[in-house]
């Protein structure tokens, strides 16, 4: 049972990755990696790694995605200033 | 062309690298030398229930100095780099929508509360410093994103991130002159084994690990997130 979701949330994690990466739209890639870390997680603890699961959730899944949010917001911002002036 | 071909090459050697470390890869059934050694000896000696505590903060306690050193410079990095500029006039933004705004006073509190649960109990139950501090740091940012006007006392952040760190290497310095070496938790009193407090010094560390990660990445949020 255990090895089955394992792969399964494994091919969900490429499929994630891969989409990351080929999608047009950056705030969508950004959640997409942030998705990514979150399977990564959820693998760790169905190997019984607690310790992992939960710093990779918190900072994996949580924080570098609200750092890449911010990053994006940053750069949209001084484009139009750029644009504008 | 020539492009592609390497990257063929380099894809099929790569695949080639990944399969003969599969292959060697199995369940296993027991623990090796050392991962036995250290679930038997980590509770008789330190005191914790949590082997991987007992490895970060006392066996393996100067790396994870080195570590809190890291992420310091890091945070400073982002601080020097992000300085806020003082001519850019206060922006009109957006008030956060009623669901985030109520959501926030009702999680704060729950949030804080997790974040010290996390890193008081990190010798006994998962987690430790870091991921309490992540937790603690993420239940401000809520409060940054919900309320527009909020501001932060940028003075008691640095303050007691400085303290924090401070301590954290003045009891590293402290198990070098009273106990068997640098951070050994066993210069306080060691207590009952699986209570709150016991295991000596390792609470004590990790509440410093988790109050200095905390406040550290609240900081670099607010520089990275305040002034647009």
């Amino acid at each position: 049972m255990t090895e089955a979701l394992v792969v399964f949330f494994g091919i969900l994690m490429i499929v994630a990755a891969v989409f990351a990466i080929h999608t047009k739209n950056l705030l969508t890639a950004v959640i997409v990696a942030g998705v990514v870390s979150l399977l990564a997680s959820v693998l760790y603890l169905l190997m019984h790694a607690p310790d992992v699961a939960m710093t990779e959730a918190a900072i994996g899944s949580g924080l570098t995605t609200v750092v890449f949010l911010f990053t994006l917001k940053r750069i949209k911002t001084e484009k139009e200033e750029d644009d504008n002036g | 062309m020539a492009k592609r071909a390497v990257l063929f090459i380099i894809l099929a050697a790569l695949t080639l690298m990944f399969f003969r470390v599969l292959q060697g890869t199995g369940e296993r059934t027991a623990l090796g030398d050392l991962a036995g050694r250290l679930v038997v000896e980590a509770p008789e000696t330190l005191g914790t229930q949590n082997v991987i505590t007992a490895v970060v903060v006392t066996m393996r306690g100067l790396d994870t100095l080195g570590e809190v050193a890291v992420l310091f410079i890091a945070a400073a990095g982002v601080g020097f780099l992000l300085r806020r500029r003082e001519k850019a006039a206060e922006r009109q933004r957006r008030p956060a929508s009623e669901i985030l705004q109520t959501g926030s006073k009702l999680l704060l509190p729950l949030l804080l509360v997790f974040g010290v649960y996390i890193f008081t109990h990190g010798h006994l139950t998962p987690g430790g410093g870091f991921q309490g501090g992540v937790v603690i740091a993420s239940a401000l940012l809520l409060v940054l994103l919900a309320d527009v006007s909020a501001s932060v006392n940028h003075k008691l952040l640095s303050t007691t991130e400085s303290l924090s760190g401070f301590f954290y290497a003045a009891l590293g310095v402290a198990g070098l002159v009273f106990g068997a070496g640098i951070l050994d938790n066993r210069i306080l009193p060691m207590g009952a084994y699986g209570t709150l407090l016991s295991a000596g010094l390792i609470p004590v560390i990790y509440s410093f690990i988790g109050l200095k990660v905390g406040t550290e990445l609240t900081g670099v949020l607010l520089s990275m997130g305040e002034d647009d």
